[in-house]
């Protein structure tokens, strides 16, 4: 078990040195590494200065372990615009994101069981297939047009909901939150539900067919059997079996939310990590954009490695597959 | 009585979804409006001589100077949307189309030759495949975005670049199951050569679900390009797709200038339904499963 973690480490540091490459190569090959990495305001004498500085005229292997060195000590270059550390600002971003991405994922949750659980106990009803159509559009609808039409209906409209940004916030430890406050709840509820409608679609039918597959089990009947209430048997001993890959399928659709919340900001203009990138792309800001693609594969990869670990505590047979 | 062909059953068992057929019926409509745009539509977009900045942001049915009635209204330029509109359809559907039929050929190829090599060339293929579709395709399209910039052929690499992985596991998987079959194992006693093998004899009979993804996947490509041109990441501002329509408007909807953006949705969301209903019908009806 030691070694299979140590050897799934072991790969994973290799995806992450790949990575980097892949991001050098696309920054300091593709691109003219002179108009990423010194600000278009400098002139000759001080770009010159400052490809020395930087070992521009070193050969390309140098100059790669300059980068990875830099990577090593948390150092991706100073933001043109900001003029602050790319990744500090990154990280000054990320809790808007992560406030935003977990509200969202609590929120395919509540909107996603039990809107699923009804479909799978009245397949064949109105309200059943309603639901289950309404869920193929929650997969097929591109999030950013649904994200403009629930600020045109609740924000132009009807005027219920504020449009865009983040509202009031609150220091808790040192960061600004929104959900800490009603002001900045109301301003969260449209972006999360915005990016939670996929999660939603996805818990949905998980549920749905879940209940269905597990409806005619055994211990199913056995607890009806028992003469135990319905909703005894409804909301713990079927519901309780169905959990579990929803659950896991959510955790593992935290990273794509995160990802996801790249357009769900910029529609909302919510202030977090994605609007950043965007932000940076457009203005051809490039430290943050090498940063932003380092922090996300890492984050990535660190999540699949997490999952894969948790999977192989849990079930004995990836365990077993693993050792043999 | 006709004869009963492989072909004939399948049309009709497609015909059997009624939802199905309007799907279809929707979007060869969509398609023949894109490709006929230039003679539909009463405006020239891209012709900066015919546009007036004084007609910007008219509401529907507005008639003009000229004494044209714009239909959908015009944008901030000016614009026809209702020609903008079948402008910017042509170039959803030509990047959709034409990155998920690249995508299509790499990702057979790489499949297949994954499947038929064997050993360390499918490690390494299967391995990048697992790999890239550990990352979701916007994050993908972005990475490649952000090295490439924008324009049109670059979003047609990214997409080609998300899509091919989605290709190369299914044909792969279904190549492995074709390849134990007699008639491979015959073709093989033949001595033919092996690329007739592959594309005469294995292709064809992998070619149902690869139908199925296909289809699939050009929805998909035509919801990327447009989330992509939204951001600002896609296709350049002289020839919006959908997308970049729909950003346009995007600040003059706030204002209550609802049409800029409205309208253009509409017609992605048409599109993207209308594909997909007819996808999920083609995967039933090519559904081996579902079916012995």
């Amino acid at each position: 078990m030691i070694t299979w973690i140590l050897r799934r480490l072991f790969q994973s540091t290799f995806v992450v040195l790949a990575m980097t490459v892949i991001v050098f190569v696309g920054v300091h090959v593709i691109g003219n590494p002179v108009d990423i990495l010194i600000s278009p305001e400098a002139d000759q004498a001080e770009r010159a200065r400052i490809i020395a500085n930087m070992g521009l005229d070193q050969p390309l292997w140098k100059q790669y372990a300059y980068f990875l060195g830099g990577a090593l000590k948390g150092d991706l270059g100073r933001s043109f615009v900001f003029n602050e550390p790319a990744l500090k600002l990154i990280a000054q971003r990320m809790p808007a994101t992560l406030e935003l991405a977990v509200t969202a994922v609590l929120f395919s949750m509540t909107f996603g069981v039990p809107l699923g659980l009804y479909a799978g106990l009245k397949p064949d009803g109105f309200l059943g297939r309603t639901i289950m159509a309404g869920s193929i559009l929650g997969f097929s609808l591109p999030s950013f047009w649904v994200g403009l039409m629930l600020i045109m209906v609740f924000a132009v409209e009807l005027g219920v909901l504020p449009s865009t940004g983040r509202g009031t916030t609150e220091t808790l430890f040192g960061v600004p939150w929104s959900f800490l406050t009603w002001d900045g709840l109301r301003h969260m509820f449209m972006p999360a539900l915005n990016l939670s409608l996929f999660n939603i679609s996805l818990v949905l039918r998980l549920t749905r067919a879940g209940v269905r597959e597990t409806l005619p089990m055994d211990f199913v009947k056995f607890a009806r059997a028992k003469g135990l209430s319905p909703a005894r048997v409804i909301f713990v001993h079927v519901l309780k079996n169905i959990m579990i890959p929803v659950v896991t399928v959510l955790g593992l659709e935290l990273g794509s939310t995160i990802a996801f919340a790249v357009v769900t900001e910029s529609v909302f203009a919510w202030p977090g990590m994605g609007k950043l990138i965007i932000d940076s792309i457009n203005v051809l800001d490039r430290p943050v954009i090498v940063a932003y693609l380092m922090m996300i594969v890492m984050l990535f990869i660190t999540i699949n490695l997490v999952v894969d670990i948790l999977y192989m505590i849990l079930d004995p047979r990836v365990r077993l597959g693993g050792k043999s | 009585m006709k004869e009963e062909t492989p072909f004939r059953r399948f049309v009709s068992e497609f015909a059997a979804s009624k939802v199905a057929l309007f799907g279809l019926a929707v979007f060869t409509t969509i398609a023949l409006l894109a490709i006929f745009a230039s003679v539909i539509a009463p405006q020239n977009p891209y012709d900066l001589a015919q546009l007036d900045i004084m007609d910007g942001r008219l509401p529907p049915g507005t008639k003009s100077a000229t004494g044209y009635t714009f239909l959908l209204g015009t944008d901030d330029q000016g614009r026809d949307m209702f020609s903008g509109m079948l402008y910017g359809l042509r170039i959803s559907l030509a990047v959709g189309v034409g990155s998920a039929l690249f995508a299509a050929v790499v990702g057979t190829s790489l499949g297949l030759f994954a499947a038929f090599l064997g050993g360390r060339a499918d490690t390494a293929i299967m391995r990048l495949v697992d790999l890239q579709l550990s990352f979701p395709s916007i994050l993908v399209a972005l990475m490649i975005l952000a090295v490439l910039g924008k324009g049109v052929m670059n979003v047609v690499m990214a997409l080609v670049i998300v899509e091919w992985a989605y290709y190369a596991r299914n044909v792969r998987a279904t190549a492995m199951v074709e390849r134990q079959r007699e008639y491979i194992e015959a073709a093989e006693c033949l001595a033919l050569p092996r690329w007739r093998v592959v594309f005469r004899h294995l292709l064809p009979n992998c070619l149902p679900p690869l139908i199925v993804i296909a289809t699939q996947q050009v929805a998909r490509a035509i919801a990327l390009e447009a989330t992509l041109s939204f951001l600002g990441l896609g296709v350049p501002i002289t020839e919006p797709s959908l997308g970049l329509l729909i950003a346009n408007g995007y600040q003059y909807m706030l204002s209550g200038k609802y049409w800029i953006s409205f309208y253009p949705g509409i017609t992605l969301l048409v599109t993207i339904v209308s594909i997909n209903l007819v996808g999920d019908q083609l995967r039933d009806v090519l559904n081996p499963r579902l079916k012995r």
